[in-house]
């Protein structure tokens, strides 16, 4: 009987972990760390995780003892009334405390190496990254760069980041690069990471501190790509090729419509005009929109389908976000319009490496 | 001699004092510990209720990718009022309200010291409570969160009223609560029985009396805050407004230097139960007794030095993290030996397994592992991974669902026959605890994964393919799991009020004072005033010898204490109508009418005279001990 129930949970119980460790792994995952803060991150858990494994195995199996050794039988004797005993009581407390300093002093040291302010020097990559209602600003002062929604960087670098507020508390979070810190308004927060040389790739981050509204849908995605595709996306976005008349005759139909409908009322495009700004910095800038492997904070793949249907009908899929509805549903116009502004926008930017590299990498886990 | 009663004082200045004793006036007017218990019990179950149908409906919305049974604006109105019913209006008055009916019990007083103030307590709680859930038919529900962080409440981010009910409900009803402990305390301190020394105290009515203490120093810096954010949206102060430069930050520091402690003052009384249930159905004392106790006062210490623990991602720095991150490691310690000292009172005892016991045993499993993921989150470079994350939605259910409320269903099994003479099925509370904690444990295991895998909380929806698919479907079955639970235990309370066997004084073979009473209690409690001279007087009584050789006193030596009679306190109308005042003054600050807020504040200050001057009332009682069968 035992054997039999033996061979039959034995599997089980070796499988079931190796199942689950594989399942684990994720484009948001924490279990897939690729950076060394996260890794610092997991491999803390993964220590508290088998230290907690003999405390469940002797508090359970205490109690498990306890439950059949001590059941109510026929005839058991009144059991004796004893308060406790204090020599057990003391190792009982000490065992506790045992515990905690072996968690204790590990967490100390990662505190510290994790999260304690670092001074920028040259070799740093800096970027501000301003949180809004419901999309992210990315900022490079160093470089003159303005971005929203996909924040670039280079392998190897350190990366620090000055996290701030246009409205309410946000949280920048990339599970497999970083951990997560807030960004809270009037207030400056400080977010370091690094990459290793195997990080080339796309990373999954989303806000997650409760911004009403679409905070379901503020996602953006942390592109690390080698430093010579860097340079290009960096310097593709330093001089944005002005893109006035172009062969597609969607493309041109799209960037009429760009300025019909309004869109620079409120975006910038930097690729539009030369040496004019436009739009307001309240909402996210436009420029070498081609560049961009999401539309509408990570929500969609960018592409051209997925960015006409954005354009058309916002709401329908990023509920409660802020950017109007253009076109009346039954207007007949509407999808080919659309379709024209998507054109154009996807059009902007040089296609460089960073494209290929990226789409080639999401698809890993 | 028969029994008889003679009035202390007829006269009422203003109301005529109400006598009914049966009636929907009797309730409104009562003053009586047991029937305010139990006021407080129905109410927070069916507040409860009201938390679990949210908590479904946003399972269903997240059981698979993008689906659409809510939007975004009703989901975040769903989370909102699920937490903030589940703590302030469910779990913590369950303990509070099994505090009304039982400490008085068992430390062998009649009522609590100031009865009047408890019914106030009551009643602005209820109203409060009704107040929130109000705002579901008057434009919306509050939906920022039960921790309710600014700038989410400033009028620019927020104009609707839900943030106005939240506010004003909980801002009353805080009110109601810290009268309240403060009773408790009274009531513990100065009216115990004679003989009954503190170290006599039983465990449940000892951590009430810590769970007072930390509801005192708890409640006003939320109760400060509240009124600042009140302020801000009422009369135009810029406390939390960020446009002209206020730090939003200071918010969460009120907020959370309450919530935590709230968080032992939800669970200390749960420590409670469980050490009243464990020593009855293993035929033991407590192990440890003093040790239990201290570690009681510890954790509740310790308690207001740790908040910072949800803020370990606002930017504090190493230095802050790490000392609040050893603080909140410390809390471990007195925890894990409260743990290990269940375990003691179990060994060597001759276990029943009836269903309060069975749910004591869910609770020690579940708050195990509560303990273990919540070290894990007090360790701050783990915490800005999951913070915000459903890895802690699933560690604060495993404290307060799997830990508090299962201690509570315990409770409510084993407290049931006392406060309605009537056994529950013991068959069917046992099916419903397989349903509960089966349940429980499927709802709420996989939430780990999902936090971990990359879900924040608080979204109404996730993508498809990034791995979130199979952990919050398993979770959304785990909701329906136990949902067939609760509803069994509802289906078992039922079944017990139609056919549940009498259960007579002592159904549990138990230690303490209150199952030396009928069951339900006569309304004057003890025939004759209880003396004391151990720990577990009843036990004592029963097995005269067992502990430590130990004889009770004789049951007649009481008579002296009741010499003048049994003064029963008088029904007033003044707490409840002073708590309706405070209810709709509010409405009219909500909605601008100045006017009428000021007429119904003049009320309610009224009403605190009229009750100040009516006098304590009531009569006393001589009871004729062979008339009433004792």
């Amino acid at each position: 009987m035992p054997m039999r129930w033996l061979r039959r949970v034995l599997p089980v119980a070796v499988l079931a972990p190796l199942l689950t460790s594989c399942s684990l792994q994720g484009v948001q995952s924490m279990f897939s760390p690729a950076g060394s803060i996260a890794q610092e991150q997991l491999d803390l858990f993964m220590w508290t995780w088998y230290l907690s494994i003999p405390v469940m195995v002797g508090v359970f199996g205490a109690m498990f003892y306890v439950l059949v050794r001590y059941r109510r039988r026929k005839g058991d004797p009144e059991p004796e009334q004893s308060h406790g005993k204090p020599a057990v009581e003391v190792i009982l407390t000490i065992v506790p405390v045992l515990i905690i300093v072996m968690v204790a002093i590990p967490t100390v040291r990662s505190i510290f190496r994790t999260q304690s302010h670092v001074v920028a020097t040259s070799d740093d990559i800096q970027v501000n990254v301003i949180g809004h209602q419901w999309w992210w600003q990315f900022e490079y002062p160093d470089l003159g760069i303005t971005t929203a929604n996909e924040l670039h960087i280079p392998v190897g670098k350190r990366v620090i980041l000055h996290l701030n507020s246009a409205d309410v508390v946000h949280a920048f979070w990339v599970p497999r690069l970083a951990g997560k810190v807030d960004l809270i308004p009037n207030q400056n927060n400080q977010l370091w990471f690094d990459t290793n040389e195997d990080s080339i790739g796309i990373y999954y981050g989303q806000c997650a501190e409760l911004c009403l509204g679409a905070h379901a849908y503020m996602r953006f995605r942390v592109v690390v790509s080698a430093q010579d595709d860097f340079d290009t996306w960096a310097a593709d976005f330093q001089k944005p090729t002005i893109q006035t008349a172009s062969s597609d005759p969607l493309v041109t139909q799209g960037r009429q419509l760009v300025a019909n409908k309004g869109c620079i009322g409120c975006h910038n495009i930097g690729n539009y005009a030369e040496g004019v700004t436009y739009g307001q910095p309240q909402f996210p800038d436009l420029t070498n929109f081609g560049l961009r492997h999401t539309v509408g904070a990570g929500v969609l793949d960018a592409t051209p389908e997925n960015v006409a249907k954005w354009i058309a009908d916002p709401q329908s899929v990023k509920p409660g976000n802020r950017m109007p509805t253009l076109w009346a549903a039954n207007d007949p116009n509407r999808d080919q319009e659309a379709a024209a502004i998507a054109a154009y926008l996807l059009s902007l930017g040089v296609a460089d490496t960073n494209q290929a590299l990226a789409h080639a990498s999401t698809g890993g886990y | 001699m028969a029994t008889t009663q003679t009035a202390v004082s007829t006269r009422g200045k203003l109301f005529v004092r109400p006598t009914w004793t049966r009636g929907i006036g009797s309730w409104l007017t009562t003053v009586d510990h047991k029937r305010l218990g139990i006021l407080y019990i129905v109410s927070a179950f069916l507040f409860m209720g009201a938390a679990a149908i949210e908590a479904f409906i946003m399972r269903l919305q997240l059981l698979t990718p993008n689906m659409n049974v809510v939007n975004p604006d009703q989901f975040n109105q769903l989370f909102t009022m699920h937490g903030v019913t589940m703590v302030f209006l469910a779990i913590m008055p369950l303990g509070i309200g099994l505090a009304n009916y039982f400490v008085p019990l068992q430390i062998g007083a009649r009522d609590l010291a100031f009865p009047r103030l408890n019914a106030f307590g009551y009643w602005v709680y209820a109203f409060g409570g009704l107040m929130i859930y109000s705002s579901w038919f008057l434009g919306g529900a509050p939906d920022m969160g039960w921790v309710a962080y600014a700038p989410l409440t400033s009028l620019s981010h927020n104009p609707g009223l839900g943030v106005d009910f939240y506010m004003f409900g909980l801002f009353i009803s805080g009110i109601g609560t810290t009268g309240t402990a403060m009773n408790l305390i009274v009531t513990i301190v100065s009216m115990r029985a004679p003989g009954m020394t503190m170290m006599r105290v039983p465990v449940f009515a000892w951590m009430m009396l810590i769970t007072s203490f930390m509801i005192i120093f708890a409640f006003p810096p939320l109760t400060i805050a509240f009124l600042e954010v009140i302020l801000d949206r009422t009369f135009g102060t810029l406390f939390f407004v960020q446009e002209a430069g206020a730090l939003p930050i200071l918010w969460q520091h009120l907020f959370w230097i309450f919530g935590h402690p709230e968080v032992y003052i939800i669970i200390l009384p749960a420590f409670g139960v469980i050490s009243e249930i464990i020593p009855t159905f293993s035929r033991k004392p407590l192990f440890g007794y003093p040790i239990m106790i201290l570690s009681g006062i510890l954790i509740a210490f310790m308690g207001f030095a740790v908040w910072t623990h949800h803020m370990f991602t606002t930017g504090l720095g190493p230095v802050v993290n790490t000392a609040f991150s050893l603080t909140s490691f410390i809390i471990g310690i007195p925890t894990g030996v409260k743990i290990f000292n269940w375990l003691g009172t179990l060994w060597g005892g001759s276990i029943r397994f009836t269903t309060p016991l069975l749910y004591a045993l869910a609770f020690l499993v579940t708050f195990t592992l509560g303990g273990i993921t919540g070290i894990m989150v007090a360790m701050p470079t783990f915490d800005a991974q999951v913070h915000d994350t459903y890895f802690v939605v699933a560690h604060f259910h495993y404290v307060m669902g799997g830990g508090a409320l299962m201690a509570f269903f315990g409770a409510l099994y084993y407290w049931f026959p006392k406060m309605t003479g009537k056994m529950m099925s013991e068959r069917l509370g046992k099916i419903a605890w397989v349903f509960t904690v089966v349940g429980f444990h499927l709802l709420f295991f996989p939430q780990h994964l999902a936090g971990m895998l990359g879900m924040p909380r608080r979204i109404q929806t996730y993508p498809e393919g990034i791995g979130l698919e199979l952990v919050n479907m398993l979770s959304t079955i785990g909701s329906w799991v136990m949902g067939v639970g609760l509803i069994l235990i509802l289906a078992g309370v039922i079944h017990a009020f139609l056919r549940g066997k009498p259960a007579g004084k002592d159904p549990w073979d138990a230690r303490t004072l209150e199952w030396t009473t009928s069951s339900p209690p006569a309304y004057y409690d003890f025939a004759v005033q209880p003396v004391v001279n151990s720990l577990d007087p009843l036990w004592v009584e029963k097995h005269p010898g067992a502990m430590g050789g130990v004889t009770a006193p004789d049951p007649e030596s009481g008579k002296a204490y009741d010499a003048h009679g049994i003064h029963i306190p008088g029904q007033s109308w003044f707490p409840f109508v002073a708590a309706l005042a405070l209810t709709v003054g509010c409405y009219g600050l909500m909605y601008d009418n100045i006017v009428f807020a000021i007429i119904c504040g003049l009320a309610f200050i009224f009403c605190i005279f009229g009750w100040a001057y009516e006098g304590v009332g009531g009569t006393h009682l001589h009871l004729d001990l062979a008339e009433e069968g004792k």
